[in-house]
């Protein structure tokens, strides 16, 4: 085999030589290497590339310098597509967080079909966004203003999707559907690594309620409030399917996400280049948001 | 693991006491409303969890909660069960039982949006990608979780592929429906290759964690008994990292199932469609037609509903796994 003698070789000379294994391993490693390089690095500096140019999806392309990018600062419509993304990512992330910690929380205790609460709590996630989308669609076209005739209550009468200043509060109530079944699996199993005898401890010294939740399980479970914000945060942002299927980011682009105006525009308005160097952007705000998202919560967990 | 299956028969014999005497009368479930508001009371009330009363309570909640999630679903049976002339514009006409049972709608939709048409090509897309992944994701993780101590080459390797995590679809979109038209796989092939490089920092993030379970003496006896790499690899790694495969497997189909962006933007000039895919392409034919769409929507959630139902534990623990790791 040969491959002992490479193994003595190794413990004499460590670092510096290459055993025929590490060869295999690497002989491995160069085509997957090319594959992730041909299908992620490559289009991510191709995307670069076409955000220099005018390119229109089709036909002849001039370069255009970094014209694109200047003027992705004062196009409108884009600026709107940010604010509607980051407003949206932020309210879903905190009301997420709020709500299946809250449902964590209770399922976390002696109660009765935990088991069985917890599956129907997370069929939710399962369901594709696109399907789910339509269906509450129909909730918000005709059930809600149904029930709003029916019982009087002004603000329910007319559809949420049909007003430039509600149809988000629709996209955010599906996102949240789907999303709080998530978090609060993640929730729960960060709950059961509390151990019972940290409660019982902190009962002896008297803490209980609000208190005992603030001060002892919260700094507990935060590599979960960590996890839960971050997957949370970045799912949001990159909103697509709800808006796809609940306003195609109408009325008035009033719930145009980043995501939905790339495809948009990028794929079928002639935007191509254009859409390219504001999806170049977007990757470079994901990061930024990824490593303070990062940094902020890291340095808040707590051990044992 | 244990620990949580501990808890649980825990729990079950708590439940099982809670049966065995009488079942707490309605005043006493009063009483805690108020000392729920004054926790200090509850600490000497009962054990670590809280009183049992204040349980009683958050479990109805809770199940209160559950028609959150059976209301949309409900709707969709009842809808896709009725016909056009039952749907009235009150909330009853959308809502009660339908008159009579009836498969008509569920017939039409297969035929309008070529239901098993989509639900092959779903299949297909989501069971080539699972197994490519569970083979080559977990080859990559182990050939890079076992050098990067050493070598600075392949630890370059994990962060580079890791940081692909940062990259969303959307960025990637246009530049790849080009490169995908270029190279003549504008198709299901195409889809499938990208979904293997889209989830391939996850999982092999999740293989190269798994793999420090593993002992390297494994492998250096099957050396001694003089298997080669390859073999080693096969017949030793891979079958122990079964419980991460299952894990990849949910994390992956679970993206896969339900992805519209991909599908969408790449196989868009061959005229075949995945089960959302199809929803989306058909909403004109649908019309006002709701009976027939609801139908349509629910055949397209049906097959990972069931597949939940019969997984739900692996599923769950999963998702749960992908995201903790």
């Amino acid at each position: 085999m040969g491959n002992e003698d490479a193994k003595t070789e190794k413990k004499v000379k460590k670092a510096k030589t290459w055993s025929k294994n590490d060869k295999i391993f690497l002989g491995i490693l160069i085509p997957v290497l090319v594959l992730f390089f041909l299908f992620n690095t490559l289009p991510l500096l191709k995307g670069f590339y076409y955000g220099l140019t005018n390119f229109r999806g089709y036909g002849n392309y001039d370069f255009v310098g970094l014209r694109n990018f200047k003027d992705l600062f004062s196009d409108a419509r884009v600026g709107k597509s940010y604010l509607f993304t980051f407003k949206y990512a932020l309210i879903m992330t905190l009301l997420v967080n709020f709500l299946s910690l809250v449902l964590a929380l209770g399922m976390n205790r002696e109660i009765k079909g935990k088991n069985a609460l917890r599956g129907i709590y997370f069929v939710p996630n399962i369901l594709g966004g696109l399907v789910v989308g339509y269906i509450f669609s129909f909730i918000f076209t005709y059930i809600l203003p149904a029930v709003g005739e029916a019982t009087g209550i002004g603000f329910l009468q007319n559809s949420f999707l049909a007003s430039t200043k509600t149809a988000w509060i629709a996209i955010v109530i599906v996102g949240a559907w789907q999303g709080i079944a998530m978090n609060t699996i993640i929730y729960i199993s960060g709950l059961q690594t509390v151990p019972e005898e940290v409660y019982e401890a902190c009962m002896l010294d008297g803490a209980a309620g609000w208190k005992k939740f603030s001060k002892i399980t919260l700094p507990l479970i935060m590599p979960f409030v960590t996890i839960n914000l971050v997957l949370c945060m970045k799912n949001a942002l990159m909103v697509f399917d709800q808006i796809m299927s609940l306003t195609k980011g109408g009325p008035s682009q009033s719930t145009e996400s980043i995501s939905y105006l790339i495809y948009n525009n990028g794929m079928s308005g002639g935007q191509f280049g254009f859409q390219s160097a504001n999806a170049f952007v977007f990757f470079v705000v994901i990061v930024v948001i990824s490593f303070l998202q990062m940094k902020f919560l890291g340095g808040k967990e707590e051990q044992l | 693991m244990e620990n949580k299956e501990r808890e649980n028969n825990e729990v079950q014999e708590d439940v099982t006491a809670k049966s065995v005497t009488p079942k707490a009368p309605e005043k006493k479930i009063e009483k805690t409303s108020e000392t729920e508001k004054k926790p200090p009371k509850m600490k000497k009330s009962k054990g670590a969890v809280g009183g049992k009363t204040v349980n009683i309570i958050i479990n109805i909640l809770l199940v209160i909660g559950c028609l959150t999630v059976f209301f949309p679903l409900y709707m969709t049976v009842i809808i896709a069960f009725k016909k056009p002339s039952e749907m009235t514009n009150d909330v009853a006409g959308a809502l009660a039982f339908p008159e009579k049972w009836n498969l008509d709608n569920f017939a039409e939709a297969m035929r309008v949006t070529d239901f098993w048409h989509s639900l092959g090509n779903s299949l297909l897309l989501t069971g080539v990608t699972v197994i490519i992944c569970i083979l080559l994701h977990s080859l990559a993780g182990y050939v890079i979780g076992r050098k990067m101590a050493r070598l600075k080459t392949f630890k370059a390797a994990y962060f580079y592929i890791v940081s692909g995590m940062f990259v969303p679809f959307a960025v990637l979109m246009m530049p790849l429906v080009k490169q995908t038209a270029q190279m003549g796989i504008a198709n299901r092939i195409g889809v499938i290759v990208l979904y293997v490089v889209f989830f391939m920092p996850m999982n092999m993030m999740l293989y190269t964690g798994y793999l420090k379970n593993i002992p390297l003496a494994l492998e250096e006896a099957a050396c001694v008994d003089g298997a080669t790499a390859w073999q080693t690899y096969w017949k030793i790694i891979f079958p122990n990292m079964k419980p991460m495969h299952a894990t990849v497997a949910v994390l992956t189909a679970m993206s896969t199932w339900n992805d519209v962006m991909t599908p969408l933007v790449i196989m868009s000039g061959t005229e075949q469609n995945t089960l959302p895919l199809a929803q989306l392409n058909f909403q004109s034919q649908f019309g006002t037609n709701y009976n027939l769409a609801f139908a349509s929507y629910l055949l397209a959630l049906l097959p990972i509903l069931i597949f939940y139902i019969i997984c739900q534990k692996q599923i769950i623990g999963g998702v749960v796994n992908g995201a903790v790791k």
